[in-house]
């Protein structure tokens, strides 16, 4: 039970997340109107992407620096639960999208070309292709411990190359998203002190949630791989 | 130091030039891919030439680079392994492959211009930026081809590897590459993107000095 406090927070957190989104009060914008309530789901998903990614990284270089094999269990476990993220992340910024920024006298995927010429999507796109990427990596190389220190040099090099590139690319290309300069929602001034009551514990829910079923998953792996993984 | 990376640099150059068929099959496949690009229309708009410029060169950079790892045979690479350090064995990569792109990226400009016209402005600064651009593309793809080459196959696996990895440097080498075509751009953009791009390249050094002795120990 004193272990599993943060597993209690997280369910808390989220149902508050869902309950207090939407019910809440939130400023009435032109446009956007209601459907500002996922925002307290579609950042969050790649808030905890984002965090779970970082997360796979440090277990790759703890992998490369201690050459134990359950730290690039970890790594693989923490980008794949990452790259679910994602995936959510673009199906709730899809269904925001067909409401605000799609074009209302067409059909919403008449608008699908110019919507995800985005620099956040591209830069989203570009993180889920590297973990892609990182997947086929993984399952092309049979020995185990080249297939954990390759994959671990990819992260890595690859994470490295993400992080300027998400800097760089929002200030190429216009955009219509919100968070022009630098992260959305960060920024004090983007956001309604309403609603920053809801979005910060819902970042944090997520996130736990995220890490929660990463530990499942990692247990699991290292039950069935147990005959190995002590010998 | 310097010397040996020399002497690593020497062996591959000498060794493109007693089996040259590596060096002229990827000089025919820049030869073929603006031919057949020439063939398939004529007299392309500015960005659409720029566009084609970027994507030809991609290529041509992950033909070229990819031998650079996969040609070393296994007992090869054990007899490096006894000579050579893993910093010096990737420098010298880097720098045979970055002199390997420059020959290509002069080819393949010329044969742009031409095959498909010149529409640019200046062409001297056009130049310049497909040399930075070959530079970071080469960087880039040495070091994953030293990861691609742990794998199974590799050619295939070093594009999907690359890409996603690339896109920042190729968005930025395209916008940069718009001064040559005379648009104009707000003061100091010009030299902030050069700089960006060039220390993006510096970055990519360092990570793989840091990261190819983890992959070299096999």
């Amino acid at each position: 039970m004193k272990r599993s406090w943060w597993k209690i927070l997280s369910v808390v957190l989220l149902v508050y997340t869902v309950i207090g989104g939407l019910l809440l009060p939130v400023p009435a914008l032109p446009q956007l109107q209601e459907t500002i309530r996922n925002l307290y789901f579609h950042v969050c998903m790649w808030f905890a992407m984002m965090i779970l990614f970082t997360i796979s990284v440090i277990q790759s270089i703890r992998y490369l620096r201690t050459l134990d094999l359950r730290h690039d269990i970890k790594s693989g476990a923490y980008a794949s639960t990452g790259v679910v993220l994602g995936l959510l992340g673009y199906a709730t910024g899809a269904i925001w999208a067909a409401y605000t920024w799609a074009d209302p006298n067409s059909a919403a995927y008449a608008s699908f070309g110019s919507i995800v010429r985005e620099p956040k999507l591209i830069g989203a796109a570009m993180a889920l292709l590297i973990y892609f990427a990182y997947f086929v990596l993984r399952s092309s190389i049979t020995d185990v411990d080249k297939k954990a220190r390759v994959s671990a040099v990819y992260n890595v090099f690859a994470y490295a190359m993400l992080f300027p590139s998400i800097w760089i690319i929002p200030r190429l290309l216009p955009s219509l998203h919100p968070g022009q300069e630098g992260n959305p929602a960060l920024n004090f001034n983007d956001i309604d002190a309403r609603m920053r009551l809801v979005f910060y514990p819902a970042v944090i829910g997520w996130t736990l949630l995220g890490v929660w079923i990463t530990t499942l998953k990692i247990r699991l792996i290292l039950l069935t791989e147990k005959s190995w993984l002590h010998a | 130091m310097i010397y040996r990376i020399w002497a690593l640099f020497r062996k591959d150059w000498m060794l493109e030039m007693r089996q040259q068929y590596s060096f002229y099959g990827v000089l025919l496949y820049v030869v073929s891919t603006i031919f057949i690009l020439y063939l398939a229309m004529e007299a392309p708009d500015y960005q659409t030439w720029n566009a084609l410029f970027w994507i030809t060169q991609l290529f041509i950079c992950l033909n070229a680079v990819a031998k650079s790892f996969l040609q070393e045979s296994r007992a090869r690479m054990i007899y490096f392994y006894t000579i050579s350090h893993p910093v010096e064995y990737m420098l010298s990569k880097m720098l045979y492959n970055v002199l390997l792109m420059f020959i290509m990226t002069t080819v393949s400009l010329i044969l742009y211009v031409a095959f498909m016209g010149d529409p640019t402005e200046h062409l001297g600064q056009y130049a310049a930026i497909s040399y930075l651009g070959g530079l970071g593309l080469s960087l880039v793809f040495t070091m994953l081809a030293a990861i691609a080459s742990k794998a199974m196959q590799q050619a295939s696996l070093m594009a999907i590897l690359g890409f996603p990895v690339i896109i920042p440097q190729l968005l930025l080498l395209i916008r940069l590459s718009k001064v040559a075509f005379a648009e104009t751009f707000r003061d100091g953009v010009v030299t902030q993107v050069t700089l960006l791009l060039l220390a993006l390249d510096a970055a990519i050094i360092v990570l793989s000095v840091i990261l190819f002795p983890f992959l070299w120990k096999d």
